[in-house]
């Protein structure tokens, strides 16, 4: 493996409880710079629990705790007199179900980030909205709907405006979690092709239940089970050559 | 095939029982409604909504100080109510896991079913008689006393219609929860807020009992804020007391006045609502 020196965010003994129950226990991953980590398991394995740690997503569910560090840029988010909502505008997130503001327009769901925490300031709003569509490859299928409702276009489209939302607020981060179970094959291969786009900007994290998805785009591959970090490794060692044997077993379909 | 029959004859005889409770039910509204109809309707005219009622042994004149007093009212009590209403049950519904709100609800509920009249003492004790005069103000504060309960409990329930994905999704651009709370879940359940606050509206128009007490009741167009006024439910009231049957015509064309603007409020708020996006009714 490659040294810390790399790694953009790294969770260091990471455990989470809903309430007494525990969901993850003591997980350490890095997540390198301009690379995409996948996130894989069975279901109820601890997925989302995870990633939400990474933005402090998790703590927003009542009786949610968290113990451990999670490190951006070596700097714990977890620690004293940090505020959740500063990380948030830095660790952006993309959910399964794609959830635009149903209220308002695509452009108005784009810049909505902007707009919401008073950043926009003394920047060219329709500029920031043109290029973060642009990354999220949606402005030339929309740029002439930009005063449709958000949620007017298709879900496949409606992810990638999702994208666009986080992306417009210049993240270092950017989480997914499971962004194309609820969408088409075709809209998938869109997103994945998007994803190896963005890491060259971002640091993606992706969690996902398709095997074959983390095979294609992943650099990083990360295998929890009940909660607990099976085996991390680069993607193609994982899945080639895995080093435990439950995790040849998950790859292979045996089980999950 | 006998236990069927009798199955089915059962059937029939619940349905049909069923049927004619809807009908009992439905005679006194249908007739109530033929009735203001019947009796109000023919005494409308331009005059008779816009004038003030004649001076005794005189012609019947018109209602027009008690639309005017109506209107005053629904305004004035609309200003600080709505907003104070909208506020409590975006509290409640946002903010309301702690014993604080537990007995918040548990005091709205339980204003929610308060005698009106109860609300009209109690402004008459506590506004009417410390001011020394009746007066457009006391009576909002009394109706007021209706319409926020009715405002809290519909809002709380329209803002948690509003799905829980749209608060994540605001929360994980790092909009502060005010923030979200304001320009994300309430723009959401705008339609249900304005629903519940119309409702509200038409169920203070037709008040009486509160205004007895608080706002008097005028034969003259408003004087001023210290000063009683009219409403529609007052007219109707004390022109059905009279024994002369042509003001008693006219507490009919006030009736049907009233019934038109609280219908119509009602009708149309179900039209809008049901030909919206969005949560809430
Ligand atoms: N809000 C919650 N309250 C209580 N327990 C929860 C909550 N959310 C998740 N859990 C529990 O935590 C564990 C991990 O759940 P998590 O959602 O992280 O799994 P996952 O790997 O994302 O699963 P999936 O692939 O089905 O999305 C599960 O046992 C789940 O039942
Ligand atoms: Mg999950």
């Amino acid at each position: 493996m490659q040294s810390d020196q790399a790694a953009k965010m790294s969770s260091l003994g990471l455990s989470a409880w809903y309430d007494q129950k525990q969901a993850l226990d003591n997980v350490t991953i890095q997540m390198r710079t301009n690379s995409i980590t996948a996130i894989i398991g069975p279901s109820g394995c601890g997925k989302s629990t995870y990633i939400r740690t990474l933005n402090r997503m998790h703590e927003l569910i009542p009786r949610a705790t968290v113990t451990g560090q999670v490190l951006l840029d070596k700097e714990d988010i977890y620690g004293p007199g940090v505020d959740p909502v500063m990380i948030r505008r830095r660790v952006g997130m993309v959910f399964q179900k794609p959830n635009p503001f149903p209220t308002m327009s695509i452009y108005d769901n784009v810049a909505a980030g902007l707009k919401l925490t008073g950043m926009k300031r003394g920047r060219n709003l329709d500029d920031i909205v043109k290029s973060s569509l642009e990354q999220a490859g949606l402005w030339d299928e929309v740029k002439d709907d930009l005063k449709k409702p958000g949620t007017s276009v298709s879900g496949g489209q409606q992810q990638r405006l999702c994208i666009a939302r986080a992306i417009a607020l210049q993240p270092e981060v950017i989480l997914m979690d499971e962004p194309c179970s609820a969408l088409d094959p075709v809209a998938t291969a869109k997103i994945e092709g998007l994803m190896t786009t963005l890491k060259e900007k971002y640091t993606v994290v992706v969690v996902t239940h398709n095997m074959q998805q983390a095979s294609r785009v992943a650099d990083y591959t990360a295998f929890l089970y009940l909660g607990k970090l099976i085996e991390y490794d680069e993607t193609t060692r994982i899945f080639e050559n895995p080093k435990q044997d439950l995790t040849e077993r998950y790859i292979t379909g045996k089980f999950g | 095939m006998n236990s069927y029959r009798l199955r089915r004859f059962k059937d029939r005889l619940f349905s049909i029982l069923g049927l004619l409770c809807v009908i009992i039910a439905v005679i006194p509204l249908g007739s109530i409604l033929l009735e203001v109809i019947v009796r109000g309707a023919p005494v409308i005219n331009w005059n008779f909504l816009t004038q003030t009622p004649g001076a005794e042994g005189q012609s019947v004149g018109g209602i027009g100080p008690s639309i005017q007093g109506t209107l005053i009212l629904i305004g004035l009590t609309s200003l600080f109510g709505i907003p104070i209403g909208i506020m409590s049950g975006v509290f409640l519904a946002e903010y309301g896991h702690n014993k604080f709100a537990s007995l918040m609800r548990l005091f709205n509920d339980v204003l929610t079913e308060f005698p009106s009249i109860v609300a009209g003492v109690t402004v008459f004790l506590a506004v009417v008689l410390y001011f020394g005069h009746f007066s457009p103000l006391a009576g909002s504060i009394a109706l007021s006393f209706i319409l926020i309960p009715i405002v809290a409990r519909t809002t709380e329930e329209s803002i948690k219609l509003v799905p829980n994905s749209l608060r994540e999704a605001s929360a994980a651009l790092g909009v502060r929860r005010w923030r979200t709370t304001v320009s994300i879940v309430i723009q959401a359940a705008k339609a249900g807020l304005i629903t519940g606050s119309l409702l509200a509206v038409a169920r203070i128009a037709g008040e009486t009992a509160p205004l007895i007490m608080t706002v008097l009741g005028n034969s003259y167009f408003f004087q001023g804020f210290g000063q009683p006024i009219d409403a529609l439910p007052l007219r109707i009231w004390r022109d059905a007391l009279q024994p002369y049957p042509d003001i008693q015509a006219a507490g009919w064309g006030a009736a049907f006045v009233l019934i038109a603007v609280v219908l119509t409020i009602n009708i149309g708020v179900r039209l809008v609502a049901r030909g919206r996006h969005g949560f809430g009714r």
